[in-house]
């Protein structure tokens, strides 16, 4: 590590931090209904959805009314993104004509299984891509579906959570809020503005906002490139707010369009975890103690910062194979060092592990960086963000609710130890609440082992339907332990609803369109539903006055504790995969092995 | 034995009930019979179906069951090597084998105890009233509710009931436990005898209340002996917990074969593990620990309950009581001694204390309360005035009465009265007199300092004022602090005004009293105190308790009480200790303290296991993977079998703790958690490393592996 690299990841958390409490309370004032220094702008604008969706202000529900709407409003969503993807060849602002008899040679087919996958990725907050934007949509399809989903999709999860924060505010009622209000003003309130200043911000740092079609440019030899873009800027600002990660090109963040400089991608990363972090004090701030926010936020920074450095380190610390072969990797005034395969110059090794960690952390899912390019260790990180379900920071909205079930879990074997029925904030965690809890945690392990594993044996035709590569193990784009990264990462990042990608692998096939498709369903309503659950439930119960006999909640045991919970479940669930993976891959590396379809035992030296 | 009629000295009988009697039936951890008896258990809890109900021991099951039928396999296929799968199948078998003991040596325990309490039912024949004068003789087990019989000394009372006449000493040892008799008479709250205890002294009638099978006899045997143990809420949650667990794993270890495969391909060496190996990780994953004691726990912690002479009704009642936020304490007998006693003679101007003092005593000879007796008592040691034989004079005895509250005699022409100030005043009003000056004020310093003024009269002469005080028993205050650091608030219910209850209430540290409460205002505070929140805990003896005891969420009634309040609350204390309480709480709290330790301790072995497991599992396939060995254990076959013994092993080691219960202090609940998190947690985490590599060196030794 370098001290540079080292201040500019000290100073972005200290960024973070300053802005966590301005923008919680905020947040806090939004939903409870509060007036705040927005409303006499925005009030109008939030009273005009109510009066054109029928929506009433003051009217309650139940949790089952409230998933009930999460689902509908999804299912919509759903039907509409995938109308749209179909139709875009009938459809205004297509310049290049995709799915028309125009369309350019480089064109991929907008296909059902496609079109499918695209529409669950984007209403379930994942932003997986499966096909390259600039090659296979029209900027309608960009701006009216995906970037209108950007908005929805993040809306949807911090209104789940607000729901569950209401299960702990409020005592002895059935219901849980207004998910319709709920969601209306996130959008309204958090989303709007700070999407709209962020893309006038990029818009200033060279991001194209234009309808115009691709250019033609002539290079230095004298060939033809085609320069794509589009209205980038609007959807590249609420990509990363709303932690949905789905480029307007196929390279992301990567792209200089997207994410043209250094200033520009520090603050890529400060917005994909701001929300999120905000939120935590919104929670103290509702719950009435805002020491409880911080806690949270506590464990969640500490998690932060072992990834970062973790990755950070690895990366730098570069390939002990290519040191070997008389390669200098060390960091001079005048090259990065380190392993730099997968990553731009211009963002360097530290804003590049720092976008990988926090894009992972949070349920973002933009890359600036190719993961799959990363030391085994670097990769690992990322990978392992995703396998302990995204809680460090998180999704906006889910990443919160996501941590208050495993703070349920951990409150529930921690509090017995006091010899208590297990309390969290007044709340007694009973049988149901831990039903739930585990629920949530089973069913994205489910959906992570259970697809990878059918996908590591289970074999197709050479050119089939389902797989016209052949066995789903085809599609990996490196052999052995980095193969199985690649599937393990690939269906992770689904089921958590993450987006991003170990890159080698290729999975547009009806197969995989499927296969992640599913995951990413059972991966966001395998979380909601009983996260709703749970806020149903404690909504209901009394509050117990605290007493020198409950568990503190808001104290470094009750962190480490967290912490510990997060880590230990992870760690177990996944460690036989992940010794397969990145673990194995480590220790090859450092043996000075490489991986291939042969295993070539030790490079010479 | 004493066959007397009258109840021994107060104090000395309070101060008993301060030393806890636990332990009258203790048993050793180990009774050689008990584990026989559990062994034999162990065998018969293999049946699948009542396996079922512990869904982790279950799955251990169905995993030992596959890697013996895969043994047997290939025994029958020729394979050479079966020493290994052998032993793996033995070592799983073993699991399930030390779950079911553990479970079947907390059940032995329980059979054991009401096997004591069976042999107390014996078929003892009963003197049923048939009408008016005429009796019959007809079997116990005959008998119905409402039946009326009468028994005589040396008699077995044949069924629970209340004796509706007469009074009589009972030896109750066969339920309490305790030699010592007690009295029960009819009415007030001593009325109710139990089937199966013996009479001492005299004659009773006893209305029999409860129908055959239905007497507490029964219901206590069915207790003990697990008959009717039902799932606490915590232990269903903690059971879902570990289920959840569970399946986490399975998916983990289902996953991990199809994984091999594709690594075994890619890497084109070694082979994918066997199902003994995969059902080897999945058995050390699982939460066995915790998953085999779990039941256990929850039955030695019923079993510690009634070693401690409380019978509760339910686990619910007792996993209730880790709970309580607050206690109601009755004053009378719990904070206090069990009465008032006189400490101090106070003359008003122009009488001398010894006049006092003998017409105080004069007015108590025949007053057999303890108050009474104190000022007769407190005469002779301060006056040197002896209990004169009031038969020598023309006496004549006013008892008390809740009309005049005032008792007293009339004596050689002389009225005597002792009682409430105000009564006394308008006594002597009314005979003529005056009050003097500084009498009011007398009463008053005593009342302000929480004592009872007892005023005491000669006629129209007021002369002076008996102070009475209560006495708070010793080491209540510190029981108090305790119950303070374990965030528990204890409110002080007594009939006295508020004045006095204040000054007691701060001489004991209790934090809220309830003065001048009636069975109401005790219903309303602990509705009140429900409404924020708290679970309440009381105790309670009387028939107006009957309904406090019902709404509290922990009812402990005396064993001396009603049959009535035994009824409502939700457990009975036989030794009629209200203090009992606190230590009630206390094995709450180990219970749910023990589970969660057990909990704790069982999820964090699993990381040494995976460092055992895994890179044995792939030893031939990715022989890099042996850098996570870092036990060093010698062969991957033995990496296996080590953990999977260790695992087998823990849980028999850990059945004494299941058993006694993790050691418990009053503490705050970040104290309690810290040095918990660190034994069981780090614990947890850290012992089974040095465990593994020794049985690993060992089986090296024994050439097993």
């Amino acid at each position: 590590m370098t001290m540079q690299g080292f201040a500019y990841i000290v100073v972005f958390f200290l960024i973070l931090l300053a802005l966590t409490k301005p923008l919680g309370l905020f947040m806090a004032h939004v939903f409870e209904g509060r007036r705040t220094y927005l409303h006499p702008i925005l009030r109008p604008l939030e009273v005009l959805v109510y009066k054109f969706c029928g929506i009433r202000e003051t009217s309650e529900q139940r949790w089952t009314q409230y998933s009930a709407s999460v689902i509908a409003f999804s299912l919509v969503s759903f039907l509409f993104v995938y109308a749209i993807q179909r139709l875009q060849g009938f459809l205004p602002l297509n310049p290049m004509h995709f799915s028309t008899g125009r369309a350019p040679g480089y064109a991929t087919p907008m296909t059902p299984d496609l079109a499918f996958n695209t529409a669950v990725s984007f209403v379930t907050n994942t932003n997986w891509q499966a096909y390259g934007g600039e090659q296979t949509l029209s900027y309608f399809v960009q701006m009216a579906a995906l970037t209108v989903q950007n908005f929805l999709s993040a809306a949807a999860g911090i209104a789940v959570l607000i729901a569950l924060i209401r299960g702990f505010v409020r005592k002895e009622t059935n219901t849980i809020g207004n998910f319709w209000v709920d969601a209306t003003r996130a959008t309204v309130y958090v989303l709007l503005p700070l999407a709209l200043v962020f893309a006038l911000f990029l818009c200033f740092r060279g991001v194209p906002q234009t309808l115009k079609s691709y250019q033609q440019a002539a290079t230095l030899e004298g060939k033809t490139q085609t320069i794509a873009m589009g209205p980038v800027a609007g959807q590249e600002s609420i990509k990363m707010l709303g932690t949905n990660g789905g480029g307007f090109f196929n390279a992301n963040s990567a792209h200089p369009y997207e994410n043209p400089t250094p200033l520009t991608n520090f603050l890529e990363v400060l917005s994909l975890i701001i929300i999120a972090s905000g939120l935590t004090y919104t929670f103290g701030k509702m719950v009435g103690d805002t020491r409880q926010g911080w806690a949270l936020f506590s464990a969640m920074a500490f998690l932060f910062f072992v990834g970062v450095f973790i990755c950070y380190h690895s990366e730098h610390a570069g390939n002990p194979i290519l040191a070997r072969l008389g390669v200098d990797t060390a960091a001079t005034a005048t090259q990065p060092g380190g392993n730099m395969e997968g990553k731009d110059v211009r963002l360097g090794i530290p804003g590049s592990a720092l976008f990988a960690t926090a894009t992972t952390d949070a349920s973002c899912g933009a890359v600036n960086s190719m993961h799959d390019s990363y030391t085994p260790l670097g990769g690992f990180i990322p990978m392992f963000n995703l396998q302990t379900d995204e809680v460090i920071f998180g999704g906006v909205g889910s990443g919160l609710y996501g941590m208050l079930l495993y703070a349920i879990v951990g409150v529930f074997i921690a509090g017995l130890m006091v010899g208590r029925t297990p309390e969290y904030l007044g709340k007694k965690i009973e049988q149901k609440e831990v039903k739930m809890a585990m629920v949530a945690v089973i069913a994205t392990a489910f959906s992570i082992l259970v697809f990878a594993a059918i996908c590591a044996v289970v074999p197709f035709a050479k050119n089939g339907y389902w797989n016209p590569p052949g066995p789903a193990i085809a599609n990996l784009g490196n052999p052995g332990a980095h193969g199985f990264s690649e599937l393990l990462y690939t269906f992770s990042s689904a089921s958590e609803n993450n987006g991003s990608a170990f890159s080698g692998i290729n999975i547009n096939t009806p197969w995989y369109n499927l296969t992640t498709a599913l995951a990413m369903l059972i991966g966001r309503f395998g979380f909601i539903l009983p996260t709703l659950a749970i806020a149903g439930s404690l909504a209901c119960k009394k509050k117990v006055p605290t007493t020198s006999g409950t568990l503190p909640t808001h104290g470094a045991l009750f962190v480490g504790l967290l912490v510990g919970v997060v880590v230990v479940i992870g760690a177990l669930t996944f460690f036989p995969a992940l010794s397969l993976g990145p673990l194995v891959e480590h220790f090859f590396m450092h043996e000075g092995k490489l991986i291939s379809a042969i295993i070539i035992r030790t490079v010479g030296v | 034995m004493p066959t007397t009629t009258s109840t021994p000295p107060p104090h000395l009988d309070d101060l008993m009930t301060l030393v806890p009697k636990k332990m009258v039936r203790a048993r050793p951890l180990f009774d050689p019979h008990l584990m026989w008896r559990a062994t034999r258990e162990s065998f018969v809890k293999l049946n699948p179906l009542t396996l079922l109900k512990n869904p982790v021991i279950f799955v251990v099951e169905v995993g030992a069951t596959l890697t013996s039928a895969f043994m047997i396999r290939d025994i029958f296929m020729g394979r050479p090597d079966i020493s290994f799968s052998l032993q793996i199948s033995l070592w799983l078998w073993f699991t399930v084998l030390f779950a079911n003991f553990a479970e079947a040596m907390a059940e032995a325990r329980g059979k054991a105890q009401a096997d004591t309490l069976r042999k107390a039912k014996t078929d003892s024949m009963a003197r049923r009233v048939v009408s008016p004068g005429k009796t019959e003789i007809v079997s116990a087990s005959k008998l119905c509710a409402q039946d009326v019989v009468i028994c005589e000394v040396g008699d077995i009372i044949p069924g629970d009931g209340e004796v509706i006449e007469g009074i009589a000493t009972v030896d109750e040892s066969v339920i309490t436990g305790e030699s010592a008799p007690v009295i029960r008479e009819s009415g007030g709250d001593r009325s109710a005898v139990t089937g199966g205890t013996k009479v001492l002294s005299d004659q009773i009638r006893v209305r029999i209340t409860s129908n055959p099978g239905e007497t507490f006899l029964d219901r206590m045997i069915a207790l003990v002996e697990g008959a009717e143990r039902q799932k606490t809420p915590n232990e269903i949650a903690l059971n879902i917990l570990i289920a959840g667990m569970t399946l986490i794993f399975l998916l983990a270890v289902v996953t991990l074969q199809p994984f091999a495969v594709y690594a075994v391909n890619s890497a084109h060496a070694g082979t994918v593990p066997s199902v003994a190996v995969l059902v080897s990780l999945l058995v050390c994953l699982i939460p066995t620990t915790i998953g085999g004691l779990l039941s256990a726990i929850g039955i030695a912690g019923m079993d510690r309950v009634m070693q401690d002479n409380v019978l509760a009704m339910s686990g619910k009642a007792v996993e209730a009581s880790g709970d309580v936020n607050t206690l109601l304490l009755d004053k009378t007998g719990t904070i206090t001694l069990g009465n008032r006693q006189a400490v101090e003679f106070l003359p008003v101007e122009g009488v001398t204390g010894a006049d006092l003092a003998d017409a105080a005593q004069l007015a108590s000879l025949a007053d057999e309360t303890p108050e009474g007796r104190s000022i007769v008592v407190l005469a002779k040691k301060e006056y040197s005035l002896r209990g004169r034989e009031v038969s020598e004079h023309e006496a004549h005895f006013i008892p008390f009465s809740a009309y005049t509250r005032m008792s007293g005699v009339d004596i050689d022409g002389r009225a005597l009265r002792k009682g409430a100030t105000d009564a006394i005043i308008q006594f002597v009003s009314e005979k003529g007199g005056s009050i003097p000056a500084n009498f009011i004020e007398l009463s008053d310093g005593i009342s302000r300092t929480g004592g009872t003024p007892l005023a005491v009269a000669d006629g129209h002469r007021v002369l002076g004022i008996v102070h009475l005080k209560d006495i708070v028993k010793g080491g209540m205050k510190e029981r108090l602090q305790q119950l303070r650091a374990m965030g528990i608030r204890s409110v002080m219910i007594t009939g006295d005004n508020p004045l006095t209850a204040a000054a007691i209430a701060n001489e004991a540290g209790v934090d809220d009293f309830l003065a001048q409460a009636t069975p109401k205002d005790k219903m309303d505070y602990i509705k009140k105190e429900q409404a924020e929140g708290r679970l309440v805990a009381m105790t309670g003896d009387g028939t107006n308790d009957a309904p406090a005891l019902a709404q509290a969420d922990v009812g402990v009634a005396m064993n001396t009480g009603t049959m009535a309040a035994k009824e409502a609350g939700n457990m009975v204390d036989l030794d009629s200790n209200p203090t009992k309480l606190i230590e009630i709480v206390a094995i709450g709290k180990q219970l749910l303290i023990t589970r969660g330790a057990l909990t704790t301790f069982s999820i964090l072995n699993d990381v040494s296991k995976y460092f055992a497991i895994i890179p044995a599992m792939f030893a031939a396939t990715y022989p890099e993977l042996n850098k996570l060995n870092i036990m060093h254990l010698h062969s991957p076959q033995s990496a296996v079998l080590a953990a999977v013994i260790f695992n087998a092993l823990i849980i028999i080691a850990l059945v004494p703790l299941a058993l006694r219960g993790v050691r418990y202090k009053p503490q705050s609940a970040a104290a309690m958690l810290r040095r918990n998190l660190w034994i069981y947690g780090l614990g947890g985490f850290i012992a089974p490393f040095p465990c593994i590599y020794l049985i690993d060196r060992l089986l090296g030794l024994l050439h097993l592996a």
